[in-house]
């Protein structure tokens, strides 16, 4: 057998870790406790919520399956009215683009708001190490910015801390007085920030969708910072996967109130912009220059698995994080990925490696939760199963091969079997618990936290032939 | 690097060589029928929240809307009204500066509103200096649409004064008629398409309710970023 990869073995350490500690568990039962009843209260308000997931899962699909003629018409669009467009097939190359843009602009403070895809390529620490300074805007980033840690939900990225917490990580980074009203600590961080928006010279952004008919990128967001980003720095830049695209603008009155529902329990977000390029004449606003960054980043990878394409549907909206029990239960930093959560654990071994990651689609109950959660209907948890199986056929485990060839070699001769279970027992009884959940039990990784049942005084064969008996036996009686 | 373009598209057409299942066969066919087509209008509506078709309908669940996203409604019967309305706001919250933009669909009536409250007033319509905006106690403007469905204000860079006056002033203050009021997210996108279509500006927003935050253990603060009040008047 291959050893666990070191991402499995952390994700395990950190997994057991969390699971036990309690405060933690308090926090996240709260917050999704709010969610899953703003949610559901959303939800109802629909028509027909069962038929906005078929839609919204067609419209994707048709957005995914044509990705080339779309990606090239929102380019084509955005170029046409000023706005220049920049592919990066990896991390690296987009890293790049960045850094060329700020030299050539001779950036000297940055201000940015919220972008899943900037954590997934450590925009910030590589700008940082290029001398620039990066100050994260949205509210939660913010926090876990000057905690110096990455978000812990691709939603809400501050959900695993208290009030408490962050005011003492704002006394001792801002210098502020402590306090534990959130509204106080709220208008710590909108002083601070206010600042910066004024003085930003670049303004870099994430997006929720890219529409290829307008040529248009939208931003989704509650607190208004990503409006102020694209509307005062004079240089703008908005960082965006492949996948993001829509194919119409009218597409956005199915996907605004659905990302909201799912991902907040809102009605619609508080801030819906859609940016289809820099300043244009007659305008008496906005950046001078605008730059889309398109970034595959693998993603062409999981476009090639026909079978998970509907991945690339995702709307990162965390829905499939919240309900699920696996992540209620270890949290979002025990997983050690930019994506967590079910969406996570099935779109990381194609972007990362499916070796290296397989243990996070083994981590699931595969209990459906995700997919029904799911807006786009994304399959999700039939995904973790073929990872499973992709993961198995490309590399078995010999030990696992071996144990189902002798189980089958056992099953198919009952005699040899039925003389076994009696020495099974009698094993189980008197040796299995010197080495039960040690280093020496084969059965470790069950045993360690769960009992293993004791093996049936009567084996299943033994209570039907009983049961026979004693129906011959009435029979004669009779 | 516009290598790259050329070796993305011919990734994403490699891949797309493989056929995916059409959503809800699971494990079905592939779907091969081409492109499908966006719903209609209609059929989008039909799936989300109801939304009445008589303006009083229409009217009484923006309003409701508006009290759960904490943005203040006032439906009113005159121009007059509004004025008066901006100038009762404009004591009561002392404000000393606000910003607005003459250059809207109904620029003059806006202008003599502003210009009647007597305040310093910085007009966006010809460029601005931000500093200057940030020091100002409300942003008027006006707006293309009101959506009843969702409370939303729908604002363009051309018809509210560009990016920036309704985000960074700590009130924003939406002055809206009668007939901008439509139902629901369908006919507001329906309405950019007839208004834009073909050189749309260069921001579309909708704005729902005052800037809000739940970032610190899920509690609701209003003024994260933007403004920290949403007031629309419309008569």
């Amino acid at each position: 057998m291959a050893a666990p990869s070191i991402f499995s073995r952390q994700f395990k350490t950190d997994a057991k870790r969390v699971t036990g500690d309690l405060r933690h568990r308090g926090l996240i039962q709260n917050a999704l406790a709010k969610y899953e009843t703003a949610r559901d209260l959303q939800k109802a308000s629909y028509q027909d919520w069962q038929g906005a997931r078929q839609a919204a899962a067609e419209r994707k699909w048709e957005a995914i399956n044509h990705l080339d003629v779309h990606l090239e018409a929102f380019a084509s669009k955005l170029e046409a009215r000023g706005t220049k467009v920049h592919w990066a097939s990896t991390g690296e190359q987009a890293r790049q683009i960045f850094l060329d843009i700020l030299r050539e602009k001779g950036a000297r403070s940055i201000i940015k708001s919220k972008a899943m895809t900037a954590e997934e390529i450590h925009l910030n620490d590589s700008l940082e190490k290029a001398g620039y300074g990066v100050v994260e805007s949205d509210l939660g980033e913010y926090i876990v910015q000057l905690r110096n840690e990455a978000p812990y939900h691709i939603v809400f990225p501050a959900m695993h801390l208290t009030r408490g917490e962050i005011s003492s990580l704002f006394a001792e980074k801002l210098g502020s007085a402590p306090t534990d009203n959130p509204e106080d600590l709220t208008m710590i961080a909108r002083t601070v920030l206010r600042d910066k928006y004024i003085t930003a010279d670049v303004g870099i952004t994430g997006a929720n969708f890219a529409i290829a008919e307008t040529g248009m990128v939208s931003i989704t967001e509650n607190e208004g910072n990503a409006r102020l980003t694209a509307a005062l720095p004079r240089t703008l830049i908005t960082l965006l996967g492949i996948e993001k695209i829509l194919p119409k603008l009218s597409d956005l009155a199915l996907f605004l109130p659905m990302l909201a529902t799912a991902g907040a329990g809102q009605a619609l977000t508080g801030y819906n912009s859609m940016y289809g390029g820099p300043r244009q004449p007659g305008e008496c606003d906005g950046p001078e220059e605008y730059h889309v960054v398109l970034l595959d980043n693998g993603r062409t990878q999981l476009l090639a698995d026909g079978e998970q394409r509907d991945a690339l549907h995702c709307i990162r909206c965390g829905a499939c994080l919240n309900v699920c029990p696996i992540y209620r239960n270890v949290g979002g930093h025990a997983y050690g990925t930019t994506y967590s959560g079910p969406i996570g654990s099935v779109i990381t071994p194609h972007l990362r490696g499916l070796q290296e990651w397989k243990h996070l689609s083994q981590a699931s109950s595969l209990c459906g939760a995700c997919t029904e959660a799911c807006p786009v209907k994304i399959d999700l948890h039939h995904h973790l199963l073929q990872n499973r199986r992709n993961a198995t056929a490309m590399l078995p485990v010999w030990w696992e091969k071996l144990a189902f060839r002798a189980f089958g070699f056992l099953a198919l001769r009952p005699a040899l079997l039925a003389g076994l279970i009696p020495f099974g027992r009698f094993a189980q009884k008197w040796f299995h618990w010197i080495v039960k959940g040690g280093p020496l039990d084969p059965a470790r990784a069950w045993t360690e936290t769960r009992d293993l049942p004791p093996i049936a005084a009567n084996t299943f064969t033994d209570l039907w032939r009983a049961k026979k008996r004693a129906s011959r036996r009435q029979e004669e009686t009779k | 690097m516009n290598g790259e373009k050329e070796k993305i598209l011919q990734r994403i057409r490699e891949a797309l060589a493989v056929p995916a299942p059409y959503p809800g066969q699971h494990g079905g066919q592939p779907y091969d029928g081409g492109h499908a087509e966006s719903p209609e209008e209609g059929d989008i509506a039909h799936w989300l929240p109801r939304v009445g078709a008589a303006f009083d309908a229409r009217s009484d669940l923006f309003a409701r809307n508006s009290a759960q996203l904490k943005s203040t409604f006032h439906l009113l019967e005159s121009e007059a009204a509004a004025a008066q309305a901006l100038a009762e706001m404009a004591r009561a919250e002392s404000w000393q500066r606000l910003a607005a933009h003459g250059d809207g669909a109904r620029g003059a009536s806006t202008r003599a509103m502003v210009s009647k409250l007597g305040l310093a007033s910085l007009w966006t319509d010809a460029g601005y200096d931000v500093r200057e905006m940030e020091r100002c106690d409300a942003g008027v403007t006006e707006c293309d649409a009101l959506v009843a469905q969702t409370g939303s204000v729908l604002v363009t860079g051309r018809s509210a004064g560009g990016r920036a006056l309704s985000v960074l002033p700590p009130h924003h203050v939406v002055l809206a008629r009668r007939e901008q009021l439509v139902a629901d997210l369908p006919a507001a996108f329906a309405l950019l398409e007839r208004k834009y279509a073909g050189n749309y500006p260069s921001f579309i927003g909708f704005i729902t309710g005052p800037s809000r935050t739940g970032d610190i253990e899920r509690i609701l603060v209003l003024g994260a970023h933007g403004p920290r009040k949403l007031t629309i008047l419309c008569w």
